[in-house]
């Protein structure tokens, strides 16, 4: 049996490529080293009765034209938008978060009423940011050095959209791609907790600070996505995580793919020049025209590739990729909901994330730790219980609560993580969530503790970086993942990339699983009708 | 829960609209509970009767819950240098006791907010706007020595208007017989005050009357009681906005896009670009924009007109497109209604330059009639505006009715 395509890694974006080439008539496998599927995008029961978001936990930059070709909600696929959300102040009060533009606006009012009457121009300011940037996500970037007609349209393309603003536009464009979040955000603001809430988006995931420059424009990467037309909604997908990548599984199935579980690729298989097949773990080989790498770049070229196949510029920029890792998680079941001693009774906002992070100032603190090779003593943390509105995770009554965690570098003072440092780890985010809500760790029923070193055993991401590689303008667009490689393609024949390590990078967003399928196909010149155009930004 | 939300700051969000300090009067008054949300506050869309509201802006007196108009107070010694330098009009030549229609810009010369300036002494001004402006208001008294402070919720105001109006403040114990359009004037009520200016958003004869919440009750007791022989009513959003379309009055974010809500770049106007060159003082000193504005009107760079239709017919045309020779797409309605007053049907427009002066413009519509479409290509000429403009708006003493 000789595939069209192998894809290796049952991660979202993996599934969303062999959706769409099973879809357009191949032959396809997604080979996945784990006993379940999904990547990052993954629910398991590792407590009697609780579904986890064990890794990403929330939803919104997941293309609705990929759910709508992919038929997501017919196999299954809710995604809940939620609302509220607060950063809880070292002074006992807190600053909450509304759908609703006079609560939001009344609610800054009660810090600050300059910034509550800021918040407008802010939200213009990342919204225009945002329109100019979201056409990019579901196109190929072109390559500047190629002569090809189509590279030469792209490129045009992406001339016009930039010589379509005003000079002040492009001033403003390019300052944003570059400059630190915490100097964006002084610009608008001045209450340092209203600062620090608009800035949780732009460290995520990434091995910098706020303070860093290049941190802004990923405030944008997770600005720009939408729950149902609500562009910067977030929501939690129904039964967890996971659900995506069920959803996905179900569509794949239901188009004549295959998907294999619990068995790794060991190597890659490349027959005079070209990508074969793989080697499994077990010794087991599977075949095709084609392998398509949903693992991160390093993963797929410098683990699973030999190095001799490849050219040594080629091999010496994948080395300097990064993809630091940055972040922990802390999936929690708990017995009852905490009472946050802040928050009004019945409070709304503990539908939303929580933040214990009330400055940039403190914000950065926890990165100094990162830069010493340290995980932070006082970390920044995204806190969520989705089954505040998705009852079906947990028993009635209970909850499960996520906790992502920055910032948790990659080795400790260079030396591996130990069982020890990943239980201080764990304790430095409990103890905080414990001086907010007294009696919350009494509560605890189970805790599963993800440093780098978990998420980049268990899952796959190398350094365990969430992203496959940071989002930082050096590595975007015809730069992500290196100069010259940026289409999907790799110096190897028939051997694709279509993880977030490629453009345009990650999130649970699935734009770089389809743009691969599609680079795929249109190498095949096989028809693409069942994959829509990217919707118009009007 | 109810003791909680009136002592609890927090609890805000549990009514994100509030109620005007008006509002146990309008909410009995209003018979089919039509409210809609503007700036934070429920407010009447009407109170049961569009088109006898509109009669009483015309024919009676009508009063009209101004509370949700942002407010902001400027005080200090510069402060009519500082409006000099954020607004386009001369605000130090506006005399203490009156009132003008203003705009201010940014640095592109593109139009940020319109409202009415209130002098209310040597250093005292208050503004009144549609949008909120305090990072801008405070950022543009650098190097001033000016006090700004956001006052919405600290006054209480109520519009009268219709011909009737002199009568009925006449009845109320007010004597504005001498008070002329755009000044104001204080008087002693309930223990407090109530300041009484000239001034509306009618085009007819009317006046505002402006308090603090403590008062507002009995002030809208006080006036009904007066104004009953006069068929003094309240009306909604909806009667007010036939009016003003009918005296050819703008709104922020209806009939233009304030730049710094524009999320695409080309939404933004320049006054000329409303047809508001008429206040723009060059000769006053520098102001916010001025380099750019002088630039538009020595180069007529401007790009869109903001104009009046006539339309044919009495089918009314908001939300259409306009053409020229009807294909060649021109412009947009931004407010359109037939005038009960003008018996006319009339549309305010943004029309690109040089099409505002092209003639041969044509509206389309869809008029939806038992759920078919009746397309129409309707003629449509620019006209000047005001639609409406009765003499007794100027007269001074007002003539009684």
């Amino acid at each position: 049996m000789i595939y069209d395509a192998v894809i290796v890694g049952a991660g979202h974006n993996g599934l969303v490529a062999a959706c769409y080439l099973a879809r357009a008539g191949l032959k396809v496998c997604v080979v996945e080293k784990n006993d379940w599927i999904g990547g990052a995008a993954v629910s398991r029961e590792l407590y009697p009765g609780f579904t986890y978001s064990n890794c990403s936990y929330v939803a919104s930059l997941f293309r609705p034209e990929i759910m709508r070709d992919l038929e997501l909600p017919k196999f299954g696929l809710q995604i809940l938008p939620y609302e509220g959300g607060a950063v809880f102040m070292e002074n006992g009060d807190y600053l909450g978060m509304h759908r609703d533009h006079d609560a939001n606006r009344r609610e800054f009012a009660r810090h600050s009423k300059r910034d509550a009457e800021a918040y407008d121009r802010y939200a213009r300011d990342v919204l225009r940011h945002c329109r100019f940037i979201r056409p990019m996500l579901l196109r190929t970037a072109p390559d500047p050095s190629s002569f090809r007609p189509r590279d030469l349209s792209e490129l045009a393309w992406l001339g016009k959209q930039m010589f379509g603003l005003s000079e002040a536009a492009m001033y403003d464009m390019i300052r944003f791609w570059t400059m630190s979040i915490g100097d964006f955000l002084d610009e608008y603001f001045e209450h340092p907790t209203v600062k620090a809430y608009q800035a949780v988006a732009s460290i995520i995931g990434t091995a910098l600070g706020p303070m860093s420059p290049g941190t802004a424009y990923v405030l944008l990467h997770h600005a720009m996505g939408d729950v149902d037309g609500n562009v910067g909604a977030w929501g939690f997908a129904r039964g967890g995580m996971g659900s995506i990548t069920k959803a996905l599984k179900a569509s794949l199935e239901a188009a004549g793919g295959e998907v294999r579980a619990g068995n790794g690729v060991e190597k890659i298989l490349i027959r005079n020049g070209r990508a074969v097949g793989v080697a499994l773990e077990n010794g087991d080989e599977v075949h095709g025209k084609r392998v398509v790498s949903n693992m991160d770049v390093k993963r797929t070229f410098l683990r699973h590739v030999d190095e001799d196949e490849l050219p040594g510029d080629f091999v010496k920029r994948v080395k300097a990729f990064k993809i630091r890792g940055s972040s922990g998680k802390l999936n929690i079941a708990l017995d009852c909901a905490p009472t946050f001693t802040a928050l009004p009774p019945n409070s709304p906002h503990m539908k939303g994330d929580m933040h214990f992070t009330d400055s940039i100032e403190k914000m950065e603190r926890a990165y100094d730790d990162w830069k010493a090779g340290h995980y932070s003593a006082d970390p920044f943390q995204d806190m969520m219980i989705p089954t505040m509105i998705d009852p079906t995770m947990t028993p009635p009554g209970k909850h499960f609560m996520s906790c992502f965690v920055q910032y948790a570098p990659p080795k400790i003072e260079g030396n591996d993580w130990t069982d020890a440092d990943r239980d201080g780890f764990a304790r430095a985010c409990l103890d905080q969530i414990e001086k907010y809500a007294p009696g919350f760790k009494n509560s605890i029923l189970h805790v599963e503790v993800r440093t780098p070193r978990e998420l980049e055993k268990e899952v796959g991401l190398t350094e365990g970086n969430i992203f496959q590689g940071e989002l930082t303008f050096d590595q975007l667009l015809f730069n992500r993942p290196v100069p010259g490689c940026a289409q999907y393609r790799s110096p190897i024949k028939d051997l694709w990339i279509c993880g977030s390590s490629t453009h345009p990078g990650g999130g649970v967003m699935g734009a770089p699983g389809r743009n691969a399928a599609s680079e795929i196909l249109r190498d095949l010149r096989a028809p693409t009708k069942d994959m829509s155009e990217a919707y118009a930004v009007l | 829960m109810n003791v909680m939300k009136t002592t609890d700051p927090r609890l805000h969000y549990l009514t994100p609209l509030k109620q005007t300090p008006f509002h146990p009067r309008t909410a009995a008054e209003n018979r089919l509970n039509d409210w809609g949300p503007w700036a934070g506050y429920t407010t009447a869309l009407s109170f049961g009767d569009t088109a006898m509201e509109h009669s009483a802006i015309r024919n009676t007196a009508s009063v009209y819950d101004l509370c949700p108009m942002v407010k902001y107070r400027v005080t200090g010694p510069d402060a009519a240098a500082y409006l000099d330098r954020l607004t386009v009009r001369n605000a130090s030549k506006l005399s203490v006791g009156g009132v003008h229609y203003t705009i201010w810009c940014d640095d592109a010369g593109k139009v940020i907010d319109d409202g009415t300036l209130f002098r209310l002494g040597p250093t005292d001004y208050r503004i009144c706007c549609q949008e909120r402006h305090l990072p801008w208001l405070l950022d543009s008294a650098i190097g001033y020595e000016v006090a700004i402070v956001e006052e919405t919720e600290d006054v209480a105001a109520l519009s009268l208007q219709g011909p009737c109006t002199y009568s009925v403040l006449k009845a109320a114990g007010f004597d504005v017989a001498d008070l002329k359009p755009f000044r104001m004037r204080t008087f002693p009520f309930d223990g407090g005050e109530v300041m009484i200016s000239r001034t509306g958003f009618t085009g007819d004869l009317g006046y505002e009357l402006w308090t603090t919440p403590a008062h507002a009750i009995a002030l809208w007791d006080h006036l009904f009681a007066a104004g009953a022989p006069w068929g003094i009513r309240p009306i909604g959003t909806h009667a007010l906005d036939i009016a003003r379309i009918e005296a050819g009055f703008i709104i922020t974010n209806l009939d233009f896009i304030p730049v710094d809500q524009a999320v695409r770049e080309d939404r933004a106007r320049s006054p000329f670009e409303l047809g508001l060159e008429w206040m723009v003082d060059f000769d006053k000193g520098h102001f916010t924009g001025r380099r750019a504005l002088l630039k538009e009107k020595v180069n007529k760079s401007s790009k869109w007109a903001l104009v009046g239709l006539d339309i044919d017919g009495n089918v009314s045309v908001e939300g259409s497109i306009i053409y020229q020779n009807g294909k060649t797409e021109v412009g947009t309605v931004t407010a359109a209604c037939w005038s009960p007053s003008a018996k006319r049907n009339i549309a305010l427009a943004q029309v690109r330059r040089p099409y505002h002066e092209s003639g041969n413009l044509f509206v389309e519509v869809y008029a939806l009639r038992e759920l078919q479409y009746a397309k129409l290509m309707l003629p449509a000429r620019v006209c000047e505006r005001p639609f409406f403009a009765p003499p007794r708006r100027r007269t001074t003493p007002p003539a009684p009715f």
